[in-house]
């Protein structure tokens, strides 16, 4: 069992002839993903290693049928009628690869998933993976480094770096703890799904027994995480590693992501680091000691 | 002159067809070949460390007519 | 992106937001006769983009034109939190007999615009949650539903106002929220809006922050307001080394090789990506490193511009060696920073060999990567090496030089 997506999950590629789009459409199917078609205006009739390109998603859910998913992988200011173009077409999980995008716009999209009743991860991540399964977006990156990095296995993975989901995924691996899920939620200030958001998805997976987070200044979703998990007593240990500890001493600089600036006193690491240790989560000083720290987590369980 | 990382090596036969030149022009990413005013074939030097090694050069032209160098292998 | 308020009352004038009469001055004389233009007496206000310029003593109030000049004299080199003004804003000062707040900015949780109202204006709003929350309203609302009068009116209701006043200051609530959205805002603040003797609301220092990734959608707006593309308006300006990081990241498209900061120290670091970066820079400093920069390379950058950025960063003075040092990558290839590092020590005259302490960059196309550092005679290591060991590596050798 895994999270999001599954083996046979049908997703799309938007803005599949781009150059970021083509690479991972290329990794996706190396990998196992199920890519039943591909979007770029104008670009009907081409095929992307065997992908049929169409002008829009409702071409594809005619002539093809209906994809479960969609990679969107546009410029910027296309991102937003791409969004609205998949929930429109009815499809329910929406990774958003393409980063700096203004928040009003996510904000809108997001009001409208969630009248769908669907989900959207990103903008700004590289999408999700479940090891040996399938992954949608760049997550990895070629199939043989996705594999060298990420092995089936119980530890679930949050992070709001990319990048950082791989080394924590390789850390893992490397000191025999495989993965169930791994999803990069995005670096921006507003996500379509948070940490907490993703909680009772976890919680519901047989095959997820620890949770491991990446996480850095600005915003307030790990105080979210921090009351998710001491209102619904959740069963997973988390353990999660907080980067850009300098950045307290420095008010107002942007550094990292979009949404790492300092405003207030609850976007600290200080404040984020007391709020997660007081509900329970461990608090990680470096990467490589977080194989360590879920062993003993989950040794406190029984597991 | 050649790059840094990269050499790139163009048999004279197929740097005076101006087709095939033309084709190794389109499909490099990073623009290594140029063609001059009369159709042949130019390396563009300050863009052989740019090479990605996707080989579509390589790919192009007939068997071995078209070398990519790693010149840090030698 | 933080507006001054000046250009904050730019915005608001467009929208036809009722205020005092004002100007903004550079010099002694223009001080003296904009107070004389306005008559009577006048705020005098230095224009700094942080806050605490009132404790700071940046804000005067003048009765007469020569007060206004004299006023201007002491308000000008008063330095804000490491800030000088900018320039000074000459208002007239109203009479007034309450104050009110108003704010509207994003809930990053609820994943919408939060309008936040209180009749407590002109205090800190965080004491005015805190011990009087029902003179505090918080009202959502729907980025893509009709935005309409009914909104602000809602939100000025909850804390007990009604009356002329509802009436008055919904139109002005409601404006706020309308421009917010407009114009891409991540804050819109007026406090205090005052209320006149006669009745009358004013806005009296308004506060306005665009989202940087709207400035090019907006570039109309920014031009209008006299804000050039160079001013980040971060918490301090680039300097010019920052400056130039910029330059050549945007010389090409291909990738990220920037967002460059200067710091003081003798380590020079070429690092990415953006969570890679956060955590290598805590890395170092937790061995006792000092960077020279901070920065961060992502998305494949080409190999020209890794070589210039490594060439800008060798060019600080004080700068000894680097570390070349991100996470496990996935699009971004091993062989291409090597290649790009390599080339910038040698064309800025080094040996790479000899100048780059470390370089961890495990993941694509790392076997390719190796082996051009190999033939340099570069310290690599792969990702059994932890970016916290790395970061260890790199002080340790610089120390020891």
């Amino acid at each position: 069992m895994s999270i999001l997506i599954r083996k046979d999950t049908p997703f799309i590629v938007q803005g599949i002839t781009g150059r970021e789009a083509v690479n991972l459409t290329r990794e996706n199917l190396d990998y196992g993903a199920k890519i039943i078609g591909g979007v770029t205006p104008g670009r009907a009739g081409r095929d992307i290693y065997g992908v049929p390109v169409f002008d829009c998603v409702r071409d594809v859910v005619e002539k093809v049928g209906q994809p479960e998913g969609s990679v969107i992988s546009v410029p910027p200011k296309f991102t937003v009628d791409a969004m609205i173009e998949a929930l429109e077409n009815d499809i329910k999980l929406i990774v958003v690869v393409t980063e700096n995008i203004p928040r009003g716009e996510v904000a809108q999209a997001v009001e409208l998933a969630n009248l769908r009743g669907a989900r959207i991860i990103g903008p700004n991540c590289l999408g999700i993976i479940s090891p040996d399964e399938a992954k949608m977006g760049g997550v990895g990156g070629p199939a043989a480094n996705t594999r060298q990095a990420y092995t089936k296995g119980p530890i679930g993975i949050m992070s709001r770096s990319g990048g950082m989901t791989t080394e924590i995924a390789s850390t893992l691996t490397a000191a025999g703890m495989g993965q169930s899920t791994c999803v990069s939620i995005g670096g921006d200030a507003i996500v379509g799904t948070s940490y907490a958001e993703l909680m009772p998805l976890f919680e519901a997976d047989p095959e997820t027994k620890a949770i491991a987070i990446y996480s850095e200044p600005g915003g307030r979703m790990e105080a979210e995480l921090a009351e998710w998990v001491k209102e619904h007593n959740s069963r997973l240990p988390i353990v999660a590693f907080m980067a850009g500890r300098f950045m307290d001493e420095m008010k107002g600089m942007r550094f990292g992501h979009a949404g790492t600036i300092v405003e207030g006193k609850e976007d600290t690491t200080a404040e984020k680091i007391d709020r997660m240790e007081a509900a329970g989560i461990s608090v990680a000083e470096r990467i490589e000691e977080i194989p360590a720290l879920l062993k003993k987590r989950l040794e406190e369980k029984g597991n | 002159m050649a790059g840094m990382f990269i050499d790139v090596q163009v048999d004279d036969a197929v740097a005076q067809d101006r087709d095939l030149s033309k084709k190794l022009v389109d499909v490099c990413a990073v623009d290594i070949f140029a063609q001059s005013e009369d159709g042949a074939l130019q390396i563009v030097d300050k863009n052989l460390d740019e090479c990605v090694l996707c080989d579509l050069c390589i790919q192009a032209a007939p068997d071995g007519k078209v070398r990519v160098i790693k010149l840090y292998e030698s | 992106m933080r507006f001054y308020e000046y250009e904050s009352k730019a915005l608001f004038a467009k929208h036809s937001l009722p205020m005092g009469e004002r100007a903004v001055v550079k010099t002694k004389e223009e001080a003296r006769a904009a107070a004389e233009k306005i008559g009577g007496p006048v705020v005098v206000k230095s224009q700094v983009l942080s806050g605490g310029r009132m404790k700071a003593g940046a804000v005067q109030f003048a009765d007469t034109p020569d007060e206004a000049a004299e006023k201007f004299e002491h308000v000008l080199p008063i330095v804000v939190n490491g800030e000088k003004a900018r320039s000074i804003l000459i208002e007239s000062k109203s009479k007034l007999v309450q104050e009110y707040f108003v704010s509207v900015t994003w809930d990053g949780r609820r994943k919408l615009p939060v309008l936040l109202f209180s009749d407590m204006g002109g205090i800190d709003i965080e004491e005015v949650a805190e011990s009087h929350p029902e003179h505090l309203s918080r009202t959502h609302f729907s980025t893509f539903l009709p935005l309409t009068p009914r909104l602000a009116k809602e939100a000025v209701g909850k804390t007990g106002v009604t009356g002329n006043d509802l009436n008055r200051l919904t139109p002005i609530v409601f404006e706020l929220a309308k421009l917010f959205l407009e114009y891409d805002l991540t804050l819109a603040e007026i406090n205090p809006i005052g209320k006149l003797e006669n009745g009358r609301f004013i806005v009296l220092d308004g506060h306005v922050d665009m989202e940087a990734e709207a400035r090019g959608k907006h570039a109309g707006l920014l031009k209008e307001l006299g804000i050039g593309d160079d001013e980040t308006r971060q918490a301090r300006p680039p300097t010019p080394f920052e400056l130039e990081g910029a330059r050549l990241n945007a010389v090409d498209h291909r990738g990220v090789a920037g967002n460059v900061v200067e710091f003081d120290g003798d380590l020079g670091l070429i690092i990415g990506a953006g969570g890679g970066s956060l955590t290598l820079f805590d890395a170092v400093r937790n061995h006792g490193g000092k960077p020279a920069n901070y920065c961060e390379i992502g998305g494949n950058p080409s190999v020209g511009k890794v070589c210039n950025l490594t060439k800008l960063i060798l060019s600080k003075p004080g700068v000894q060696k680097i570390a070349v040092m991100m996470n496990v990558v996935s699009n971004t290839r091993v062989d291409m920073v090597a290649r790009g590092v390599i080339k910038g020590c040698i064309e800025a005259g080094k040996d790479p060999g000899e100048v780059i302490t470390i370089f961890r960059i495990p993941g694509s196309w790392e076997e390719e990567g190796f082996k051009i550092l190999a033939k340099h005679g570069v310290e690599f290591c792969d990702r059994s090496v932890s970016m916290y060991e790395a970061a260890g590596r790199a002080v340790a050798k610089l120390k020891a030089s």
